[in-house]
């Protein structure tokens, strides 16, 4: 999977550089997550302009990184979602739970 | 003029080929289906519906076993698409699976597929065959 990770103070951007998330690659974005989580990272932004594509899978990851930040008093972003990506969101709620922002710059400055 | 496709597809148990279905399935409708307004949108649905029938199919239905294979039928018409999506495992009971509870579970990472597909098709069975199970997915187009 091409993820490429970024940090901006003590934040970090994980930009998935992928057409699709989904059951066959997003276990690797998971381990991303839990990567930085690991070395102690709280707050994560993360940047799907990229992706075209998501499903179950690919939302089930970004929920296991959201409910990890959570239990770390920190957070996880969502940033630059396509128009079909964000209509997954919508259709299984889970825009209600997420902060979604236009660009990752929205998210740093919030 | 007759419009009509029937593609029959079999592929290993494995998830490296949920984007090429998912992607055959897309571009069948752009190409064929006569839907006038949200075209782009329903292509787009139906690659989700084959990408989360698949996925079940190989991780539940065929228990991950990469020696299995998937077959996967799509027709469509100007009235009607069907999906058929054959496993050969042990199968699952389709109506055990529960809609996700937006208000307590929505925390949930798994569970979501199965809801997806219901709320994108007008009809969705799952039946046992002789040698496998088929989940058999329907969306009236006109």
């Amino acid at each position: 999977m091409n993820l490429k990770t970024e940090a901006n103070g003590s934040r970090m951007i994980i930009f998935v550089h992928e057409e699709r998330l989904d059951a066959h690659n997003s276990e690797e974005l998971k381990a991303e997550m839990n990567r930085l989580f690991a070395a102690g990272s709280k707050e994560l932004i993360v940047d799907l302009k990229d992706v075209r594509f998501i499903d179950s899978s690919g939302l089930g990851v970004l929920v296991s990184g959201f409910k990890n930040a959570s239990t770390r008093q920190g957070s996880l972003k969502l940033a630059s979602l396509q128009t079909q990506v964000k209509s997954m969101f919508e259709l299984t709620r889970l825009h209600r739970v997420f902060d979604i922002f236009q660009t990752v710059d929205e998210a740093l400055d919030s | 003029m007759k419009n009509e496709i029937e593609i029959k597809i079999r592929v290993p148990n494995q998830t490296r080929y949920l984007s090429l279905i998912g992607k055959i399935g897309e571009n069948m409708v752009r190409e064929v289906c006569c839907l006038q307004n949200n075209k782009v949108s329903f292509a787009h649905n139906l690659n989700v519906v084959l990408t989360e029938a698949m996925t079940n199919a190989i991780k539940h239905a065929n228990a991950a076993d990469p020696d299995k294979e998937v077959q996967i039928h799509i027709s469509v018409t100007e009235k009607e698409l069907d999906v058929r999506v054959y496993d050969s495992g042990q199968g699952f009971d389709l109506n055990s699976i529960p809609c996700p509870a937006f208000d307590s579970d929505c925390l949930n990472e798994t569970g979501r597929g199965i809801f997806i597909i219901r709320s994108l098709m007008d009809s969705v069975v799952y039946r046992k065959l002789k040698c496998g199970n088929v989940l058999e997915m329907k969306k009236v187009l006109k």
